[in-house]
This record gives C-alpha cells, structure tokens and sequence, in this order.
C-alpha cells in the first residue's frame, strides 16, 4: 500500500491516526517534513519518510524539535507546504520558533499527538495537557488555529482542513490530537484528488518594487513571496514595518503589527470555526468535548436521551480560536454545561468565560483510561 | 543639479538595502569589512542576486541579513542554521549564506552547526567571531578565551574556547577557513571559493568588538587590534586544524579544510530520483 507513486491515496482504507494524518498531509500538497522521532507521533514521520521521496517531495530527520520547526518555516518561505508533528515534550521545544512564525507569518502545520505531561510523562498514554500551550506557549501576544480530530477519518480531513487554514491566513496551524485517536485503527475515505478542496497562498500581484511584504490586503493577510521569486525581501522576528524593516521602538508600529496578527483571526472567527452540535435545540445539559473525549460524550448524550435527559453535545472541531460567542448563546437556553477533558481543567476555563453564570463543572480524567459515556452520563445527573 | 547627482554612488550600493541604513554597528566595528568583503564577493562572481538568501541569527552581526539586498531572513538567536536547511532542500537553485556571530552559532546554536556540517548540508556559514556577545553588552561566549574579562566573568574567563575551524573540519565540514578583518582579499577569496564549492562550508572572520569586547580587555582601539591582528597572524596551508588555537600571539590563519564530498541535496535528489524509478519500474510490470 505504501508501494505508491500517487500523492492522493484515492480509496477506502483501514488507518491509524497517524497514517491518516500524513496521508491528509500529502493530499493538501505538503512536500516537506522535518521532525525528530517522539511517541505517539512517530508514525507519522515513518509514513512521511517512507511517502515523500516516492511523490518528489522531502523528509528530513533534524536534531531535535527546535530545528524541526526553524528548517520547517524555511521550507515555507522557499515555496513548500511544509509540517512537522510531535508530542509534548517536542512542543516545549517548538515555543520560540512559533513565535517566530507567527511574526514572520510563515503558513506551516504543527501537529502535536499529545500524550501525559509534565515533562516526559506518560509517553504511550493519552492526554488533552498541552491545549493550553498550543496558545499560549510562545511568548508575546499572538493568536493561533487549533484543530482537534475525533477519529481517523478526521485525521485525514482535518490535516487538509489545517494546512488550507494555514495558507489562508500565513499562520501556523495546529493539530492537537491524543495519543487514541494518534493509534487507533479505523476505516478512512480518501476521496478523488479533484474533489479534495486545496487552498494555496496568495501571491503578490504587483512587481518586486512594488511589493512590501506585510503590507496586508482588506483580509489583514499580507500576499506572500517566496524566495528566489525575484521579489528580494526580508522578514524578521524583530517588529517590523510593511516593508520588513524592522522597528524595534517604534510603539505605533508595535501596535499595529501585533493588533494585525491577532486580528487577521479575530475578524475571521466565523469562518474559521467549525464545531458539531449534536440535539442542542432543546437541551437542558450540555457537554462541550473535543477529541477523545468528544466520542464518549456523544454516547453519553444518547443515551441520556433514552432515560429522558434533555442532553446535547457541542463538539469542538475548531478549538482555537475559541467558539466564546456560539458557547455563550448556548449558555443562556441550558441549565448546565459538562466538560469532559483528559488532563485537569484547561478547555473548560474558557467554557467558564463564555458561559457566565450557567454552572460548569469539569470531568477531568488522566492516565489510560479515556471517559466512558456513563461517567459523562452520571454527571448530567448531579447537574 | 541637486546635491544627489553629486553624490558620488558606493561601488556596491546596489547589493545593499540603501533605505535600511546608517546600519546599527559600532564605529570600528569589524561587521562593516565582514559584509563588505562578502558582497565584493558577489560583486566579483556576478551572481544572479534573486538567487541568493542571506539568513542570519541574532546578535549585532545578525542585522546583517537585513542589509543586504537579497531575499533575506533575521531569525530567531541560534537558529540561522536549521532555517537555512529548509530553505536549501525546499529549492536546491537558491545560495544559502549564513552570517551571524559566534554566540549565535556555537553556545545556543551549536548543535545545529555541527548537525548541519555532519550531513553536509550546501549551506554557507560565515561567523563573525569577536570573542563575545556584543549584543546583549559583552558577556563571555564559546569563543572567549581563558582569562578574559567580561561582563560575566568579571574574576576572568574560566571556560576553554572553542576552536571553530577544527570543530568544523572534525563534523564534517568541506570548507574551512579562518581570516581576521585585516586579510580583506583573502576572505573575499575565501567566500568566493565557498559560494562555488558544493557544500557545508565555515568562514571564521575574527573581528573586532572596539566598544565591548576589546575595550573591556584593553585591546586598544580599532586600529590597534587591527595591528594586533597584524602582528600575529601567521597564514599557512592546510594547517592541522586542531593545532590551530588562537592564543594572544598567534592567530592561524588560512584554509584548513578543502574537500569534496557529495553533499546532503544532491544525495537526497539522487535517493529521491532511484524511488521513483524503482517505482515506475514496479508499476509497468
Ligand atoms: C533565546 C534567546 N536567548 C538570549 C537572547 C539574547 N541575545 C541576543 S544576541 C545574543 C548574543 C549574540 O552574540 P553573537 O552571536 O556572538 O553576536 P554579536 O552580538 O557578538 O555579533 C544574546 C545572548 C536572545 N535574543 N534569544
Ligand atoms: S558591540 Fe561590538 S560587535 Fe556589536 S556593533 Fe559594537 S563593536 Fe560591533
Ligand atoms: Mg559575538
């Protein structure tokens, strides 16, 4: 199966998460992977070694995340669809370099198969601990995309989902899946590679003199050149203005690249926000779930509604930006809100923020053992 | 006529940023001959300039690639390297030139430099070694020798300094040479040679720090380093690198490593073309 020249697996195959994440990866066009080996991600960069040179494209094995994620932006500002994936303790290491990329608006894909922290944890073991970094983990006012997969299938859409994110909004896209969804096996549909919708970056359209490259289009996403396009630029960590020239004191500068950073987002949320909701219409108690847990809560939501519990389910696709005005509004019709996350309250924090004063309360759960919909199911009951 | 005609126009004003300047180094500061000597080099090859992509780290040397008028890229301390590996293997057309300094290269990024010359990466490093880092105000480097004072060893430097070319030519480096800001036709030959060699490739440009690092060790004034510099090189041929430690009255200089060894891109390009045809071999049976 891996005996292949073709970078769109047209089909009906069975998968890991991983797998299905490169093969996403492949399909949206990425032709570049630089990583170093961590569990559970592993898998991926296996498949990307294996997959990349039979369709042209390149792996490279670095020598630790750090440079995993500098050769990656390099790779991006050279013209390539480029990723790398990981798992916490790599993540950590990313930070500086998110940063990096967020400043430079480098379109590039993180995926983060996270699995139990602090520190080296529980390698083989699922966790949901690293959400909160995913946002916040490099220094500095930014904002980021965060993905959050619940099944295989998911690891192949939502990979294509975030590098067309990545390249609509020159940002760093994450995929923030779990140790389960990274192993577990399941049926995948690859569909034709004409049905699959692939956003490139837009170019410049005026000629090299003319061009600044962060000057922003009404959209706030500055039209990229890539090098040895003939456009000589250059791009800095350093605040800089619309022509790359850095301003390390100016405060209306600072102001306005950062407000720009953020908002070439925040202005966009409604686009880039997807969730499931699952019978919300008329629900007294409902669980807002993302990932793993996001499986046992539709379960549970089921079920609940065969004893008569009037449950629903907002499932978060989309994670970051934070759906805060859809969970708002669907606060104000339900009496209680459940959050099942696998580590020890992050996601619910901002669930608490939006929904104000409709009571939150967290089922946390860490180690091996996802939740199970009786569990999710028992708490709607002391709701 | 306005006063502009008049102007007489620098020989290499067109390779830099004229809109970016005055440049932010010190009076006398060795980084002004480092990139000087580097666009002569262009200058002299008539390189195709959108060809070129000049990536540095940071620290005072690291605004180089700001200045120069390629596509360029400032990125974050210690990653220069890594960065430039990326840009290389996405588009094997472009000359990838590193410049930044020794702090830069050989504490935060040091693992990236001898990884990089490990896998023969074609990448470019010139190092502006100033023996400190002058950035942040002088504080003491990998570079620093034994004794020194700086503003983090203020009871004198404890810790044994790298030795840049040997550490080069031990990971695997095809190209090695170290130059002082004196020998400005040597390093500009130098940087030729590299910028047509196939390869991992370092230049050592020892330069002076007149308002830090020289200063604080009473090296004197620009012009007196300079003719320290004088005084004390000693240029041979394929020196033994790892004799060639830089001590108060002996600067080795010259080439010290000048091989051939296929390099990373086209090993990686060659593997790449074989799956391939080993593919459509299969699938044509
Ligand atoms: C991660 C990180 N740590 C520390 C710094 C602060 N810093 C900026 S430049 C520099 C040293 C630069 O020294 P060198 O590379 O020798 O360049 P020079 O200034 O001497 O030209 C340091 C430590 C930083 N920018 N980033
Ligand atoms: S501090 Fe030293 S290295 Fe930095 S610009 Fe001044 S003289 Fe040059
Ligand atoms: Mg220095």
């Amino acid at each position: 199966m891996a005996k292949n020249n073709k970078a769109v697996l047209t089909g009906t195959h069975f998968l890991s998460g991983d797998l299905a994440c490169a093969e996403g990866a492949l399909a949206a066009g990425c032709r570049f992977f630089g990583g170093y080996p961590i569990t559970p991600a592993t898998e991926i960069a296996e498949r990307m070694a294996r997959r990349l040179p039979q369709i042209g494209g390149i792996y490279i094995q670095m020598e630790d995340e750090i440079a995993s994620i500098a050769a990656v932006i390099g790779a991006s500002y050279a013209g390539k669809k480029a990723m790398t994936a990981t798992s916490g303790p790599g993540f950590s290491l990313m930070q500086e370099n998110i940063g990096l990329a967020v400043m430079t608006e480098a379109p590039l894909v993180i995926v983060d198969i996270m699995r139990g922290g602090p520190s080296t944890g529980q390698p083989t073991m699922p966790g949901q601990q690293d959400v909160m970094q995913a946002k916040w983990g490099s220094h500095g006012d930014y904002e980021i995309i965060a993905l959050a997969p619940s099944s295989v299938q998911e690891m192949f859409d939502l990979t294509i989902e975030c590098f067309n994110l990545a390249e609509t909004f020159r940002v760093p896209v994450m995929l923030l899946a779990d140790e389960i969804i990274g192993h577990m096996w399941e049926r995948v549909e690859i569909p034709p590679s004409n049905e699959i919708t692939i956003i490139n970056r837009k170019k410049p359209v005026v000629p090299p003199r003319e061009y600044h490259p962060f000057q922003p289009d009404d959209d706030l996403v500055p039209p990229m050149a890539c090098f040895g396009e003939g456009y000589r630029f250059h791009a800095t960590g350093l605040t800089h203005d619309e022509k790359g020239a850095p301003k390390t004191v100016s405060i209306p500068e600072q102001t306005k690249l950062v407000k720009r950073l953020c908002g070439k987002i925040r202005t966009n949320t409604d686009t880039i926000i997807q969730v499931k909701e699952v019978t919300l219409e008329d629900a007294d108690v409902v669980v807002v779930a993302y990932g793993i847990a996001s499986r046992a809560a539709l379960s549970a939501v089921r079920k609940a509604r065969t004893q008569g519990i009037k449950a629903g389910l907002l499932r978060l696709i989309t994670i970051w930006p934070f759906p805060e005005k859809l969970v708002a509004q669907i606060a104000e019709q339900a009496k209680a809100i459940i959050v099942p996350e696998m580590n020890c309250g992050q996601l619910v924090r901002e669930v608490e923020r939006a929904a104000k004063t409709t009571p939150v309360s967290l089922l946390s759960k860490l180690g091996e053992e996802p939740h199970r919909p009786s569990e999710i199911v028992e708490a709607m009951r002391r709701m | 006529m306005n006063n502009k005609d008049l102007m007489l126009q620098h020989p290499l004003a067109k390779y830099l940023r004229q809109e970016r300047m005055p440049h932010i180094w010190c009076e006398g500061c060795g980084n002004g001959i480092l990139l000087n000597s580097f666009l002569e080099a262009l200058d002299e090859l008539q390189l195709d300039l959108d060809n070129i992509v000049v990536i540095s780290g940071i620290g005072c040397i690291g605004r180089a690639a700001g200045y120069v008028n390629v596509d360029s890229f400032h990125t974050t301390h210690g990653r220069a390297i890594p960065f430039a590996t990326g840009v290389k293997l996405a588009n094997p057309q472009l000359k990838v030139v590193v410049i930044s300094g020794d702090g830069d290269l050989f504490a935060i990024g040091g693992n990236h430099f001898i990884h990089a010359a490990r896998r023969n990466v074609d990448i470019k490093v010139i190092c502006a070694n100033n023996f400190n880092y002058g950035m942040t105000g002088g504080q003491y480097g990998p570079t620093t020798p034994l004794e020194a004072w700086t503003t983090t060893t203020p009871y004198g430097n404890i810790e044994h300094p790298f030795n840049l070319v040997h550490l080069a030519a031990a990971s695997g480096a095809v190209y090695a040479a170290r130059w002082t800001t004196l020998q400005v036709r040597r390093l500009k030959a130098s940087i030729k040679k590299a910028l047509q060699k196939e390869g991992f490739s370092l230049i050592e440009v020892i330069s002076p720090c007149p308002e830090i690092y020289d200063r604080y060790n009473k090296l004197g004034t620009a012009v007196e380093v300079m003719k320290w510099f004088k005084l004390v090189s000693e240029v041979h041929k394929a020196y033994d690198p790892a004799k060639a430690v830089i001590t108060k009255n002996r600067i080795i200089i010259g080439e010290f490593v000048d091989i051939e060894k296929p390099s990373y891109g086209r090993l990686l390009r060659e593997m790449t073309a074989q799956v391939k045809e080993d593919l459509e071999g299969e699938n044509t049976k």
